[in-house]
């Protein structure tokens, strides 16, 4: 949808109305073995303080090596994002003190980030869709974990976390609704975890956000759009560290009645940190901006300006995989699939890739049908990922190529598919074994048929004053055939046999 | 025994292949005179045990005819350099008590190539300082007095330790670092030589880190050539620190020959500074015809940003120490003080554990780092260290090595100049430049001032050109005949 058709969300104020304006800022910790600048594991869920190297731990006289794998990384989230790759790009230090910042500092990218402007498109669930502008990514150091309720007077520290590479994505305040940000954060989700460059991971916490939300009368956000000069939009909250696309949401819808209510209270929005409390679903300030910190960035002179040259970019280039815009775009045009059918399939990577197996020479269509069907349906109901899924790609694309070629009709195959996830066996035993090949004999459909007739003359009669009663003869035929019967050829015979009664 | 102290480096190494002497007597000797000498307080840590073994073993692999290039050579190191399992402060209280569980790159090397440590020594705490003063065990004490005068004097800074150790005999030579000056000044006011190489030429991995685009290792030694030996032996890339250079290492040792027939010998003119001492200028008219004497063509240069380099360097050097020093904080190790909440406990570590200076320098580096001031401050003096740089790289396009003085006064007393910080800052004017430009110099002993205390002048070279440097040196080395030796006062 055009940015001029776009509706923001109105809220409803005592003194008229008002719109939201969110931007997000995404960190998504990078896809890799070893953290940004040592050796040490990144992997989740080891002991306390079991993946901390001398430089993570800031020992005297340590010195950041920078990880190629994670600036790889980097670039093809960047390409990913159809933004400009910067050949050069700086580490900084953003100085302050905390006990789970060893250094004392942390390794990002103040200046001179490695990833500029680009775009995405978002979906909304009503199939609309609308972009949001990136405005950079930049590679930065986590931080450790500070632990506070172990112990009523200490606080525990955990380095597991400290210098794993975080990507940093930024968007431009361009969402306006709550279901706007969230479907925004879905869809990076889908591309970082496409790319291979993020897990996704929001339960452990490798993706989570930074809101910024601000409030604003009705056409103030389309001045701000051509001026590009913030003076037209209110002033923001930034909230942060919120871990799941629902609390994002919420937290949202919360603070920008929080804002009006503020400011038609006769109040002033402050620009503020805020933090989200995911029991009660509010906001509550952290620090306000005099108290925010200085981090006298100056960059890092342990580290040499990051270049990367042509061929390393290109090389990545080459081996980016196909991306859900444009595999969406190949399901509608090579497939015939509907935009919601395809937006469903391709939202996980592995679920496209399913569904193109199982389409692989056949209906595509049914094929779709069948997997955001019965087979979604199945295993939503065991709470079980495809990857789990005792059905596999090869069978459910056999199952689909038995209805194709008349071999069992559709209501035959859901008996076969349940039988199929319980056993795990392959259709053409099932159908084989169970006799369930559908009968497309003609003769012995036209003698159930006549036996039907014969055995129901009150209904052939009825059948005049109610032609819908076919029905029930078609019903009362399958039975006999044990639901074999190809349900065309009954209608045809049916149809044969007692069409002069149904005045055709 | 201690007649054998008073070989060079190179002497040592050769006698101890020719197996005239075993490094257990060298060793032996040089910790009987480490201990002799504890007036001088230029160690902070002595490792005689360490020694002890390391020598033994030397022994063991020349008996073999095997060995490195300093097998069996004792050294002393600086405590800036982090050395498994031997306490490394810095020369400070933060770090008191810190042993690592690592041993840096540079003493590594020099550990592979065979040398014997017999201690860590003293400096200015966290390398800031030009006479020692600073550190937290005290000063260290230069060897030399003003002729009968018992007024202590300072061995400069801040590898001071350092250059008290060797100007006394007690090793062959000696790790230091430097900054601003900090191998080249102590060496010219202890008459010995001292190299600051080219940045990136050692690894800065394991030295506890001041200012981490200027700081680079480098020895210090009784003559030129055994600069040259230890050089080679600490040098090389890296894959630990970013910065340090992926070049080959050349044979220091064999350029000392070299001579400087055909060499243009760089003067210049902004380094004529008022105020400072006349025997100092004399000094340097006096190198001038030594190396035109030698061969060498003598030509003028200038050098116009030199004056503005040292508030450069005193806004960058802080600037990068107050980030650097963040770490010191009391949470993973070092001293942490008693407190009741988390901002006390960082305010009341961090002020009991750094010494006046240090907190001056970090409320400094803080200061022109903050918002508001980066500009006028910190990307200000980034552009005259560009503009410095363009400086020298100008000046050799017409000359091969610059000749100046290595310090603008002989050693001063103790005290003398510990509570104005500025005249202090002064030390450096005439080396801080060459760290900015990232450029090697040599600091090489020349003369006696009208008290009887050695002076030095210092040369500067092109990126990567030591061997330059050692010709050169060499050459002033030879022609000066810097023979005198410290009345020995101490035990």
């Amino acid at each position: 949808m055009s940015e001029a058709t776009r509706k923001a969300k109105t809220i409803k104020g005592e003194t008229g109305d008002w719109e939201m304006v969110i931007g997000l800022e995404i960190h998504a910790q990078v896809l890799s073995k070893a953290k940004l600048f040592s050796g040490a594991s990144a992997e989740f869920g080891a002991e306390p303080n079991a993946h901390v190297s001398l430089v993570d731990a800031a020992m005297p006289g340590m010195l950041p090596v920078i990880n190629e794998f994670c600036v790889e990384q980097a670039v093809r989230t960047g390409l990913g994002l159809k933004a400009q790759i910067n050949k050069v790009s700086v580490f900084d230090r953003k100085n302050y003190f905390y006990p789970d910042l060893p250094q004392g500092y942390q390794i990002s990218q103040f200046k001179n980030p490695i990833v500029g402007e680009g775009e995405v498109t978002v979906d909304m669930p009503g199939g609309e869709s609308f972009t949001v502008r990136i405005e950079r990514l930049h590679l930065e150091q986590d931080a450790g974990k500070s632990v506070h309720d172990m112990d009523p007077r200490a606080t525990f520290v955990d380095l597991n976390r400290s210098g794993v590479a975080l990507m940093e994505i930024v968007s431009k305040p361009d969402m306006r609704s709550a279901d706007e940000a969230a479907a925004y954060l879905k869809k990076m989700r889908e591309i970082v975890r496409y790319l291979g460059t993020c897990d996704g991971n929001m339960d452990e916490g490798s993706m989570r956000a930074d809101v910024n939300v601000s409030v604003c009368r009705p056409g103030d956000y389309e001045k701000f759009r051509e001026t590009g000069s913030f003076k037209h939009l209110g002033t923001r909250c930034e909230i942060k560290n919120v871990n799941s696309m629902r609390f994002v949401a919420q937290a949202i819808e919360y603070e920008s009645r929080r804002q009006v209510d503020l400011i038609e209270g006769g109040g002033v929005v402050e620009q503020q940190t805020r933090l989200f409390d995911n029991k009660n679903g509010t906001t509550r300030a952290m620090r306000s901006k005099e108290e925010a910190h200085d981090y006298r960035y100056f960059p890092d002179p342990d580290l040499l300006p990051l270049e990367l040259d042509d061929g390393f970019v290109e090389r990545i280039a080459a081996s980016l995989p196909e991306l859900p815009d444009a595999k969406k775009a190949r399901f509608i045009g090579a497939y015939g699939l509907s935009a919601y059918d395809a937006g469903v399939l391709v939202a996980e990577k592995e679920t496209a890739e399913f569904y193109e197996r199982v389409a692989e020479g056949r209906d595509a269509k049914l094929a779709a049908n069948w997997v955001t069907g019965d087979f979604f349906g199945a295993l939503n109901k065991d709470g079980k990922s495809i990857g789990e899924s005792p059905v596999s790609a090869q069978s459910l694309g056999e199952l689909i190529g038995l209805i194709g070629d008349n071999t069992i009709s559709g209501r035959i195959a859901k008996d076969v598919f349940a039988i199929m996830y319980e056993t795990g066996d392959a259709p053409s035993k099932i159908v084989e074994e169970r006799g369930l090949r559908q009968v497309t004999d003609t003769g012995a459909i036209a003698s159930a048929i006549d036996e039907v007739i014969a055995n129901n003359p009150a209904k052939v009669e009825e059948l005049s004053k109610k032609p819908k009663l076919i029905g029930w003869f078609v019903g009362e035929v399958m039975k006999k055939t044990g639901g074999k019967a190809n349900p065309q050829a009954v209608n045809d015979l049916l149809k044969a046999k007692l069409g002069h009664l149904l005045g055709e | 025994m201690s007649d054998l102290l008073k070989l060079s480096l190179a002497e040592a190494r050769d006698g101890l292949r020719a197996k005239s002497f075993s490094s257990v007597e060298l060793t032996t000797a040089s910790v009987k005179a480490i201990e002799g000498a504890r007036e001088l307080n230029a160690y902070i840590v002595e490792t005689p045990e360490i020694a002890a073994k390391m020598a033994t073993e030397s022994d063991a692999r020349i008996a073999k005819g095997e060995g490195g290039a300093l097998e069996g050579v004792p050294l002393g190191i600086k405590d800036l350099f982090c050395t498994k399992g031997v306490q490394t402060t810095a020369a400070s209280k933060i770090l008191k008590g810190f042993k690592p569980v690592y041993e840096s790159t540079v003493t590594s090397k020099l550990w592979a190539a065979g040398a014997v440590m017999t201690g860590k020594l003293n400096l200015d705490e966290f390398a800031m300082g030009s006479s020692n003063e600073t550190s937290h065990f005290g000063p260290a004490i230069n060897p030399w007095r003003r002729g009968n005068d018992a007024t202590k004097l300072v061995p400069g800074g801040s590898s001071g330790g350092s250059a008290a150790a060797v100007a006394a005999d007690l090793v062959f030579g000696a790790t230091g670092t430097d900054t601003g000056g900090s191998i080249r000044q102590p060496a010219s006011v202890v008459g010995i030589a001292g190299i600051k190489p080219t940045y990136g030429r050692c690894s800065r991995w394991g030295i506890v880190a001041f200012a981490s685009s200027l700081d680079q290792a480098g020895p210090m030694a009784k003559t030129v050539k055994d600069c040259a030996i230890l050089l080679r032996e600490m040098s090389g890339y890296d894959p630990k620190d970013s910065t340090s250079v992926d070049m080959a290492v050349p044979d220091f040792e064999a350029a000392c020959s070299r001579g400087v027939k055909g060499l243009r010998i760089g003067v210049p003119k902004e380094y004529r500074i008022d105020g400072v001492p006349a025997e100092i200028d004399a000094l340097w008219e006096q190198g001038i015809a030594w190396l035109k004497d030698a061969g060498a063509e003598i030509v003028e240069v200038s050098l116009p940003h030199t004056k503005y380099a040292l508030p450069a360097y005193y806004i960058v050097a802080p600037a990068e120490a107050s980030s650097n020093l963040a770490r010191y904080d009391g949470v993973r190790y070092g001293l942490r003080a008693e407190a009741d909440d988390l901002t006390e406990m960082y305010e009341r570590t961090r002020a009991e554990g750094f010494g006046r200076e240090v907190q001056r320098r970090i409320l400094i580096g803080t200061y022109v780092l903050s918002a508001g001031y980066y500009d006028a401050y910190y990307i200000k003096a980034q552009k005259v260290r560009t503009l410095i740089a363009e400086d020298f790289n100008r000046a050799y396009e017409t000359c091969d090595a610059i000749l100046t003085p290595a310090s603008p006064s002989p050693a001063f007393g103790i005290g003398e100049k510990a509570n104005d910080p500025i005249s202090m800052y002064l030390n450096d004017v005439y080396t801080v430049t060459v760290n900015l430009a990232g450029l090697p110099g040599i600091a090489v002993p020349a003369g006696l001032s009208k008290d009887g205390l050695p002076l030095g002048l210092q040369l500067i070279g092109r990126a990567f050109d030591e061997e330059t440097l050692f010709a050169a040196g060499a050459a002033l080395e030879r022609a000066a005949g810097f023979s005198a030796k410290p009345a020995k006062w101490w035990a």
